[in-house]
């Protein structure tokens, strides 16, 4: 055990995870308490450590393309994103028009999927059990879209560097559009069940708070940045794959506390849907495919490339030393910054909440861990 | 490719590249390709001209070697023990109040053997830079904890996969390996396959995981 987590006789070390429901994987937390108080903590991870950046040194550009999906792998189209755009970056194109557009939309609802496992599990935390049900009900239809598109439904490889290898499906947009009229009602359910629910919000109003300027201290990304109020969506302030051209707003709360962090991924669902429509409304024609050579080999040089990700910043910082291998890529994973902060939330609060924060963090321990 | 101009000098003159510009053509096309972790021909980068670029070559002088654009990411390559006063200066003054990302490279063949490698972002400006020191094995960089609370995870992972101690770290432990493990994994002469066999075998009772 580590120095910083020492016995004193007033306090008590308590040990949470690696094998702990709430955990959401194999999360190992020592706590260390004072009654019910959180005096501080101590994260142990990387028991899901696989070496992945070390794996894609030996692998070609592409043949690492699938190993992305398995590190946040309920977000796993986003992760391809990420990588591919990294490396179209490297050998400086972009993917064509059409491309671009099913990108956005396989993105935008792998989010939902992605907000819909967050929701479901955060709320089970708590206690409240239906929601799980009515999440994985929706998100079938999703993983549904992503089965016919490419075959997987978790894992997806959706994305080859340079655009897509699938073609939309015969009725790809027909489903999709489907999705879209289907879903919005059920997020109004899922607010029904939750919003007003007093349990819920006595569990979640000011729990877990994180200011603006600890977010950013912390490196904090993604709906717990928004959610204490800080516009920066980085499909806004920097788009990639096209953003610029869809109609959507960024939804932010000021108190930047587990409420509000629901709240803002909430809405962050409705605007998907927005974002999809107007995507699926007007696929161009065209290539599926940029010129890329069958043997990638991107010039000497390198590149940081970064996307929002279900669960902030996603970054990938790729080396090529010219040859068919990468030289180096480092995953700047949302998931593992955004843990980092979880002493600062839960410090001085109660036991009870940590399984809140934990849920509201919305880490993926693949994604911690690589 | 190839070495051109870098009036900075910051890349560190290559035996291969020197050996070539003495003595032409026959020995060295075979060469490169046979050693799997090549020595880096520098990338194609191009000055990066801007009113921040001038500010800190004014403020830190000869530290900074050169001010760089790359496919339109901006970077700066300083010496090694100015990186942790510019992450300070561009924070206070400049607005990059956001470290992305503290990593590594492994260039095994280079007398300053790591890049290290900081990201910053500014959220006022909408503007990412990064920037790179060269550090020969066995040198402990300054922490950045000081000035950034998230270097404290970013810089214990590069210590745990690299092997790179910063100094004055609050808490320098292993994070995503075990704490007992011998051997840095992403350095390049750490072979993929390889482990730390006596951690095996007194942890999992296994003569061996592959």
């Amino acid at each position: 055990m580590p120095d910083s987590t020492f016995l004193d006789s007033t306090e008590l070390v308590l040990n949470m995870g690696p094998q702990h429901p709430s955990t959401h994987g194999v999360l190992r937390v020592i706590l260390k308490l004072d009654g019910e108080k959180i005096l501080g903590t101590d994260c142990v991870i990387g028991y899901l450590h696989r070496g992945v950046e070390k794996i894609a040194e030996n692998r070609t550009w592409a043949q690492f393309n699938p190993y992305v999906d398995r590190m946040d792998y309920v977000a796993s189209v986003s992760n391809g994103l990420g990588y591919c755009l990294a490396v179209e970056k490297l050998l400086n194109m972009e993917a064509p028009p059409r491309a671009q557009v099913v990108r956005v939309i396989l993105t935008e609802l792998n989010r939902i999927a992605s907000h819909l496992v967050w929701l479901g599990t955060h709320a089970l935390d708590i206690g409240a059990i239906t929601p799980v049900f009515y999440c994985f009900r929706e998100r079938e239809e999703a993983l549904n879209i992503f089965e016919k598109y490419c075959g997987a439904r978790l894992t997806t490889h959706a994305f080859r560097i340079g655009g897509l290898q699938y073609d939309t499906y015969e009725g790809f947009e027909q489903d999709v559009k489907a999705f879209c009229d289907m879903f919005p009602p059920k997020v109004d359910e899922y607010e029904a069940l939750l919003t007003g629910n007093r349990i819920w919000k006595g569990r979640l109003t000011n729990v877990g708070v994180l200011t603006a300027d600890e977010c950013k201290e912390y490196g904090v990304t993604g709906p717990l940045l928004r959610a204490a109020g800080v516009k920066w969506d980085l499909r806004k302030a920097q788009p990639y794959s096209g953003y610029e051209k869809y109609d959507f707003e960024i939804p932010i709360r000021q108190n930047g506390d587990t409420f509000d962090r629901y709240i803002v991924r909430m809405q962050e669902m409705r605007q998907a849907v927005r974002i999809i429509r107007q995507a699926v409304e007007n696929i161009p024609e065209g290539p599926i495919m940029g010129k890329v050579a069958k043997v990638i080999k991107p010039p000497v040089g390198e590149a940081y490339v970064s996307i929002e990700a279900p669960k902030g910043e996603l970054g990938y910082y790729v080396v090529s030393d010219g040859s068919t291998q990468p030289y180096r890529v480092r995953v700047r994973p949302p998931s593992f910054v955004n843990l980092q902060a979880l002493d600062r939330m839960v410090r001085g609060g109660l036991v009870a909440d940590i399984v809140a924060v934990i849920g509201t963090l919305d880490i993926v321990l693949g994604e911690v861990d690589r | 490719m190839a070495d051109e101009q870098k009036p900075g000098g910051s890349e560190a003159p290559l035996p291969a590249g020197g050996e070539a510009a003495g003595q032409p053509a026959k020995p060295s096309p075979p060469k490169p390709a046979a050693a799997p972790p090549k020595p880096p021909a520098t990338m194609a980068a191009t000055p990066w001209e801007s009113d921040l670029a001038r500010e800190l070559k004014e403020r830190f002088g000869g530290q900074i070697g050169e001010t760089s654009t790359y496919l339109g990411q901006n970077f700066i390559v300083a010496k090694p023990e100015a990186a942790v006063p510019i992450l300070e200066y561009l924070k206070l003054e400049a607005d990059f109040d956001y470290l992305v990302d503290i990593t590594a490279v492994d260039w095994p063949k280079r007398p300053e053997r790591f890049d290290l490698v900081y990201i910053v972002y500014s959220f006022p400006r909408n503007e990412r830079v990064r920037i790179k020191t060269q550090i020969p094995d066995g040198y402990k960089p300054e922490t950045a904890v000081g000035v950034h609370l998230t270097a404290n995870w970013l810089e214990r992972e590069v210590f745990d996969m690299f092997g790179i101690e910063f100094a004055g770290h609050p808490d320098m432990r292993r994070i995503l390996m075990p704490e007992e493990w011998q051997g840095y994994p992403l350095r390049k002469d750490y072979s993929i396959i390889q482990q730390d066999q006596r951690w095996v075998r007194e942890n999992l009772g296994i003569e061996s995981g592959q």
